[in-house]
């Protein structure tokens, strides 16, 4: 936003701040207040603790979330591979074959995550592709459902990639692998590295579809989640939360330094 | 040399035509660029100057006809099979690569056999000392001038040594001195690659005069004059190509007898060669160039009118007057007395420099300019 003068400044900040802090930042923060305390029943919780922290970093709650990591970082880069080349694949298409693409990869989005998690767990329950009951299954879910954003961002950027970059290349001598690993991924390389960003999110959140098929060996963190708030273990619930969160946002972090890394322009 | 290749790589468009959806950009083009020749493309903007290059180039199939390079038919063949060098309107320098990583593309992309590295960097400095922009090897293309940009584009284009150069444009963005410097370095690289034709599209017709051996005249999509520089200079075929290659006096005349025109009031004599056959109270459209028009009352072509304005050019100085109703616009050496506007003043030229030529459509476009 373009605010010069210092009043319409502190004027913008605190729109932000009404908007902004009890929309996002206030349930997020109830989150975190508890996850250190025992009992909530006034207006403020009391008996403050880190056991929960305690238990929501060892043994079964550490596994989950190893499982949901693994998840996560195996289904995004799978879905970036995925989604760059589909992406690659329709913008050297017509124009209307490229529609029909771009119909098709908006599906996983437009239809909900429970009915991608039935299609899913349907469609490889029987040979010959029986992946039910193994992990694998948790994988290929994920993978449907976020591939979608990594060609919608991947398509994105090719629109907007200008082709004199990828012709020049060729023109000077290179065949279309080398143009593509020399010149076009190095300079879709932010769009890339913020679907991975995005796809590696959505994996680490995702829960609908998930109840529907992980087997007992691969629980994700948020099934755990919401095992334990069913259970009403509210104040664990909150801490594995907070747990999910801070995974999710290092992450997401690391990503971001590689994207500042690679802008050019 | 990148050997293998045989004497005489021209280039051949064959009816060549391009259209973008509804728009034609290139209307059955018909040219051969011989062997080792520089050809100049002019033509105002839009008229389809970087298409034609396109097609050579291989970014755009063409709708219609055939591109021919060195005797091969290369329409279908994709850009990389091609071995054409071009420097491209925009540029096109890979942002995330340096300068020298941007010359030595070419000489890195090219398969077996692979070139070794030290051959690469010799290439590169080369080609970057050849271009001026040795010190500016580490820097990325951001970190450049647009002049700076487009001969590390030239750079690029020469480290492959590519058997044909198409140039679109490539000195736009000089200052006069570089530009200077530039062209005598086209020049002197035309000398050592004899074989390798050059196309080479400029607004600067002294870029055309100075570096083309054939000059070819653009105009909505279509090849509207070919010719050396010379003989588009001296006799254009028509107003359009007269007023666009160097700046011309375009008077509209009728004839009246063999050789002589009425321009008005004002009888002219013309030379015989450039009337082609007229018969008298034809319309015509005489040219005659600024610089070749002399101050005083000499010989048998004398125009007289007032002073409209008077530029000061450096060297030289441009007067206008306006005689039976049309501006007459003369190049003379720099004078000493200025005469003011409003004075009466007198204008001659001989019959030999004056070109009789079509009379001038009102669809024929482009306005004379300098
Ligand atoms: N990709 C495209 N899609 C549609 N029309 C195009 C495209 N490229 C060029 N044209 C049109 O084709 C015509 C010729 O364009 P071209 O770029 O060849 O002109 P030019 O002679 O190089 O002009 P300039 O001197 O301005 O560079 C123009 O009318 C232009 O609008
Ligand atoms: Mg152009």
């Amino acid at each position: 936003m373009l605010v010069h003068t210092c009043k319409g400044r502190w004027a913008a900040w605190a729109v932000f701040a009404v908007l902004f802090v009890p929309l996002f930042a206030l349930p997020l923060l109830v989150i975190a207040v508890a996850s250190l305390s025992t009992h909530w029943s006034g207006a403020f919780p009391s008996g403050p603790t880190v056991e929960h922290y305690a238990a929501a970093t060892r043994g079964e709650s550490l596994a989950a979330l190893s499982v949901s990591l693994q998840t996560a970082v195996g289904a995004g880069l799978l879905a970036l591979a995925l989604g760059t080349w589909a992406a690659l694949a329709a913008a050297s298409l017509g124009p209307r074959l490229k529609r029909v693409l771009d119909a098709l990869f908006v599906l996983p989005v437009a239809v909900p995550s429970v009915v991608v998690g039935l299609a899913v767990l349907v469609a490889f329950s029987r040979p010959p592709l029986l992946l039910n009951g193994t992990r694998w299954i948790v994988f290929v879910a994920h993978t449907v459902l976020v591939t979608a954003f990594a060609y919608q961002s991947v398509s994105a950027a090719l629109t907007r990639l200008d082709p004199a970059y990828a012709q020049m290349a060729a023109s000077l001598g290179a065949r279309p692998w080398y143009v593509l690993w020399r010149v076009k991924l190095p300079l879709l390389l932010p769009s890339l590295t913020a679907a991975a960003g995005l796809c590696f999110a959505l994996s680490m959140g995702e829960l609908s579809a998930t109840m529907m098929l992980y087997p007992p060996d691969w629980m994700p963190l948020p099934v755990k989640i919401f095992a334990a708030t069913d259970r009403g273990s509210l104040f664990v619930g909150s801490a594995l939360a907070v747990v999910l969160m801070a995974a999710t946002l290092c992450v997401l972090l690391a990503v971001a330094r590689v994207r500042t890394r690679a802008a050019y322009r | 040399m990148t050997g293998g290749r045989g004497p005489g790589t021209g280039i051949r468009f064959d009816e060549v035509t391009v259209a973008y959806g509804g728009t034609v950009a290139l209307d059955t083009l018909d040219l051969t660029v011989r062997p080792g020749e520089v050809l100049a493309l002019l033509g105002p903007s839009g008229s389809g100057k970087t298409t034609a290059l396109r097609t050579v180039a291989g970014f755009v199939r063409p709708t219609g006809g055939r591109v021919w390079i060195g005797g091969r038919d290369v329409t279908d063949l994709p850009p990389h099979a091609r071995d054409v060098g071009m420097v491209v309107q925009s540029y096109a320098l890979f942002p995330h690569m340096r300068v020298e990583d941007n010359v030595a593309f070419g000489l890195k992309a090219r398969k077996a056999p692979k070139m070794p590295r030290a051959e690469i960097a010799a290439r590169v400095g080369e080609a970057l000392e050849t271009t001026g922009m040795s010190g500016y090897a580490r820097r990325y293309p951001r970190e450049l001038s647009g002049g700076q940009q487009q001969r590390v584009a030239i750079a690029r284009a020469l480290a492959v040594r590519p058997g044909v150069l198409l140039l679109d444009e490539p000195l736009s963005a000089l200052d006069a001195r570089l530009r200077s410097g530039m062209l005598a370095e086209l020049a002197r690289l035309h000398r050592e690659l004899p074989e390798v034709p050059m196309v080479y599209v400029t607004h600067d017709q002294v870029e055309a005069l100075t570096l083309a051996d054939r000059v070819a005249v653009m105009d909505r999509a279509r090849l509207r004059a070919l010719g050396t520089p010379r003989e588009l200079y001296r006799s254009p075929a028509d107003t359009f190509t007269a007023s666009f290659v160097g700046s011309a006096n375009l008077l509209p005349v009728t004839c009246a007898a063999e050789g002589t025109v009425r321009f008005g009031g004002t009888a002219l004599t013309v030379g015989l060669g450039a009337a082609g056959a007229s018969r008298a109270g034809e319309e015509r459209t005489l040219c005659v160039r600024p610089h070749r028009i002399v101050l005083g009352e000499d010989g048998p072509n004398v125009l007289r009118g007032t002073v409209t304005a008077v530029q000061w050019r450096g060297a030289t100085h441009r007067v206008a007057i306006e005689a039976e109703g049309h501006e007459v616009r003369a190049d003379v050496p720099e004078l000493d007395t200025v005469p003011a506007p409003g004075e009466r003043l007198a204008l001659s030229f001989a019959p030999g420099d004056a070109a009789l030529l079509p009379a001038r459509t009102g669809a024929n476009g482009a306005q004379d300019h300098d």
